[in-house]
């Protein structure tokens, strides 16, 4: 079982094509990283340019959640084939954590 | 190589179950440890019974009274009940979906010693300077107050203990997502199968609450933080919640597996296929995941406002329907079976109304308002003994007779079974259901003592004399296995006669590698399609081949020994004590380099050859029925 | 599946991490502690936010004294390239290119070492500049409690990713060691996700007020 999950019988080819596929994720991959860069870098101006914290605090939670969307679905392959359980249980762990955060900031008064 | 005859001293054979990370024996190991900690927790339910039976009663000080009832509250939950299931889930989940071992053999016995040192640290604050003695919930106000180390005890001894439950949770996920044998489709698995995994699913998202609530009331009590401490700007409702975050599905990881195995009591005693098996696996996921929208049902008389009740409460009775459902499809697998009245079969059988009464107090309690009656008073005492007992105690009563064969290859004794059966039942009835009934008339729980004449006196001579006979029930299935244990008649596989599942397609016990030939499953209830083709053994997936095995290892009980140690540093370094700082970081040096040690050392295990499991077909011919 | 076997760029498979039952277990098992982990986090967050800023006596430093948007910047930089080059060495694992991805992985190490020390400069700060220590509020439990944990999570990461360098640095690739490289990156991955949240809820909002 150890080199047969590609498509054709030339392996030659099929070594080629994953080098290129391989290739192809890791450009994808730094675009990815750019954007990420990119969204830190707007978080922090506009806290640096000083706004209004209720335009602030919503945009770069925004732009938070965006980046670690990234991490998840693009370093860490989360969206691809074989990652449905991880996935699935990544995702409950989300909403337990929306959960108790929501609680600590509505039902812990004073 | 065939190690299964051999004869072995004692040593070895400790030092066996020291190194083993098979599934069956972890399984005897966690039987044996929660076994020992249900006793313990027992004795200190009898001492708070005789302490409870006449009114004005010095028979314990008050002091050790609140040890006692948090001690047994705590034994009960983390040391007694929870370790049983996982051992049951241990014994039995792998052989169901056809699987040589767990995913994660090493981690499995690294789980179960963790599991183990944190029991036995938490319970030698009976020796060192005085037991935890703020309620198993320990809210934090008070339990800063508390002096000596009884909490520091508690809150390491929980924090090591929580780490092994977390591993046996994540080994069972991916246990059963991985390593089901060719055929078993998810909608084919046992029920029982199905709620270890929804139970897991359950302990990998409720732990890390807890493990985070008891690091900070462990930083508040031994390192000077102010989580909990109002003066410095802390808030004490944190930890409430963070409790019962964990708290609300803990008691589901319980009764889960409980639900598991009577189902498959049912349905083996029935001799029918489980009513409603789709709906059964909707309802269990279902509960699963309402079990973490109900938390604050425990909290509404804290004063979380209107809205936040009223949103608790609802979700809190949606829970009934889905338990609704699972109630029905037992009566009606029940219904027009052939029903064989086994010692199992008579406990599940008994479950059902005691059960449903602890439900419907739970649903009385849900509705907000009248719940300010109820808090903090013997109803609530009644109601979760009902559902704890009722449930959970039951089911790992039953599944000890009907897994008993399996794990052990010998049958209990059913005559002695109903003897205990009979003086179990009729003694939690005694002893819990007068209790709803003290709670109304106004009984605080958790009191030392109570005066004459105002209406309590009987009620709890009752509730006392119930504990009795539940004790007396315990005591004959010790009995029970003591008698069996010498006789020791060695059964087939599968002695109850009507097993439906995998497991009862296998001797008993089941060989190390459990499975020669992983079998192939061709639909629910594997083994018993088989017999109604006239068949006694499994349709083979595969031909006879070398199986891999994992080698035994003695690091689970190094790395778990270092933390018991850091534990004592952690603890005295309150005191001042020269020597805890040391302690401290010896004990973690002892984890993390055995934890080194396990990643640098390649451990590839080891093949079981085709010619020698042949030759173990020869051994056993005899033995085979 | 023997683990000394030698594979080449093109015997190498496609998906080294799970191309045997144990690195598939070892895969799924360490993507579910994760799910656990992402909990264990929240609680911390969440005890965060509701005791930001709650001090015993007006005396005390609160958030917005105490955070300086240059050094979380340098840190956060640090942190994300750091992920980036993980992903590198992953991307040559999948090649079999042992040598290239050792490379990367001494590479991410050392930015991971550089946050570290940034980290523990600001909490050496926060201690000499403001008396802003772990046992003086409920705010300085939280806020190094949340920190700690992670920066704990960062120093484990290094030890892990050390640990197998150093270990694997005579052998080279083989099955058995692709998933321990592959769980050790998403780990890594982890530890930024973490810090996205830590930079934006803790040092951003805190320093907006």
């Amino acid at each position: 079982m150890v080199n047969n999950q590609s498509n054709t019988n030339n392996p030659r080819l099929d070594y080629e094509y994953r080098r290129r596929k391989n290739a192809e994720g890791m450009r994808i991959q730094v675009a990815t990283f750019t954007l990420m860069i990119f969204f830190t870098v707007i978080s922090f101006a506009a806290v640096a340019a000083g706004f209004s914290k209720w335009f602030v605090i919503p945009v770069i939670l925004l732009l938070a959640v965006i980046q670690v969307g990234f991490q998840l679905y693009y370093f860490m392959h989360m969206g691809e084939k074989g990652h449905e359980a991880p996935s699935m249980f990544m995702w409950s762990g989300i909403g337990v954590a929306f959960l108790t955060i929501l609680a600590f900031v509505t039902i812990i008064w004073w | 190589m065939s190690t299964i005859a051999q004869k072995r001293g004692f040593a070895s054979t400790i030092w066996d179950y020291l190194t083993t990370v098979d599934h069956k024996k972890i399984a005897i190991l966690y039987l044996i440890a929660g076994g020992f900690f249900f006793l313990l927790g027992g004795i200190e339910a009898m001492l708070i019974r005789i302490q409870l039976a006449v009114p004005n009663n010095d028979f314990v000080s008050a002091g050790f009274y609140n040890e006692l009832l948090t001690m047994h509250g705590t034994t009960m939950i983390f040391l007694a009940a929870m370790p049983l299931l996982l051992g049951f889930m241990n014994a039995i989940m792998p052989l169901q979906i056809g699987a040589r071992d767990v995913a994660f053999p090493f981690i499995n016995a690294l789980g179960f010693w963790l599991f183990f040192f944190g029991g036995v640290f938490l319970n030698l604050s009976w020796f060192l300077g005085g037991a935890p003695d703020a309620g198993w919930t320990s809210y934090a106000s008070l339990s800063l107050a508390s002096e000596g180390h009884g909490i520091d005890f508690y809150a390491l001894g929980l924090q090591i203990s929580g780490f092994g439950t977390l591993m046996g949770g994540i080994n069972f996920l991916v246990t059963i997502i991985n390593m089901r044998a060719p055929g078993m489709t998810y909608m084919r698995m046992p029920l029982f199968t199905w709620t270890t995994f929804v139970a897991s699913a359950l302990i990998l998202f409720a732990f890390p609450p807890l493990t985070a609530s008891i690091f900070m009331l462990t930083f508040d009590r031994m390192f000077g933080a102010n989580f909990f401490n109002v003066a410095a700007g802390g808030n004490t409702i944190i930890w409430e919640h963070f409790f019962w975050i964990f708290g609300h599905p803990e008691v589901y990881i319980l009764i889960l597996p409980a639900f598991g195995i009577f189902s498959e009591i049912f349905a083996t005693f029935s001799r029918k296929r489980l009513f409603g098996y789709s709906s059964m696996v909707f309802a269990t996921v279902l509960i699963g995941f309402l079990g973490f929208m109900v938390w604050a049902h425990h909290m509404f008389t804290v004063g979380l406002g209107p809205v936040a009740n009223a949103i608790f409460a609802v979700a809190t009775m949606a829970i009934a329907v889905p338990t609704g459902i699972k109630i029905f499809n037992w009566l009606l697998t029940i219904w027009g079976g052939s029903i064989k009245f086994t010692v199992p079969m008579i406990y599940a059988v008994a479950f059902i109304p005691s059960f449903v009464m602890g439900g419907v107090t739970g649903v009385m309690q849900a509705a907000a308002p009248a719940d300010y009656q109820y808090h903090d008073s013997y109803f609530i005492v009644a109601h979760f003994h009902y559902v704890i007992v009722g449930g959970v105690v039951l089911a790992l009563l039953a599944g000890t007779h009907f897994y008993w064969p399996k794990m052990f290859g010998t049958m209990l004794s059913e005559k002695i079974g109903k003897f205990t059966f009979f003086f179990f039942f009729v003694g939690f009835h005694l002893t819990f259901f007068v209790q709803h009934f003290l709670g109304l008339m106004g009984m605080p729980r958790r009191v030392w003592t109570f005066l004459p004449g105002q209406g309590l006196d009987t009620g709890n001579l009752v509730s006392s004399v119930g504990a009795a006979f539940m004790a007396i029930g315990v005591v004959s299935l010790l009995v029970n296995i003591v008698i069996t244990t010498m006789k020791n008649e060695r059964v087939g596989n599968d002695p109850w006669g009507d097993g439906r599942t995998l497991e009862w397609a296998l001797p008993s016990p089941a060989p190390f590698y459990n499975f020669k030939q992983l079998p192939l499953v061709r639909g629910l209830d594997a083994y018993w399609l088989e017999k109604m083709e006239g068949k006694d053994t499994l349709t083979p997936a595969e031909p006879i081949g070398d199986i891999h095995m994992p080698n035994p290892s003695f690091v689970p009980v190094v790395i778990s020994f270092g933390l018991f140690v850091a534990a004592f540093g952690a603890m005295y370094q309150v005191d001042d004590k020269p020597w805890a700082i040391p302690v401290l970081i010896i004990g973690l040096a002892i984890t993390f380099g055995a934890m080194l040690y396990r990643s640098i050392k390649d451990d590839h295990g080891f093949h079981i050859h085709k010619e020698d499991l042949m030759e173990d077909d020869d051994d056993n011919k005899g033995v085979k029925a | 599946m023997n683990a000394d076997e030698k594979y080449t760029p093109q015997t190498w498979p496609e998906g080294p991490e799970r191309a045997t039952l144990e690195g598939k277990n070892k895969f799924l098992g360490f993507w579910f502690f994760l799910g656990g982990e992402t909990v264990l986090f929240a609680s911390l967050f969440a005890t965060y936010i509701a005791l930001k800023d709650k001090v015993p006596s007006p005396d005390h430093a609160l958030a917005k004294d105490l955070f300086e948007l240059p050094l979380v910047f340098v840190m956060t930089m640090l942190l994300l390239t750091s992920s980036l080059t993980s992903v590198y060495a992953m991307y040559h694992l999948k090649n079999y290119d042992f040598k290239k991805m050792q490379l990367w992985l001494v590479i991410t190490v050392l930015l991971g070492l550089g946050f570290l020390g940034c980290e523990i400069y600001e909490f050496v700060h926060y201690y000499h500049a403001f008396d802003h220590t772990f046992t003086s509020s409920a705010f300085g439990s939280a806020f190094y409690t949340l920190t700690g944990f992670h920066g704990a999570h960062v120093i484990f990461g290094l030890a892990w990713f050390i640990a197998l360098i150093v270990r694997n640095a005579g052998r080279g690739l083989n099955l058995y060691n692709a998933p321990k490289f592959y769980v050790a990156s998403l780990y890594w991955h982890f530890i930024d996700v973490v810090w996205v949240f830590i930079f934006t809820v803790v040092y951003l909002m805190g320093m907006v007020g």
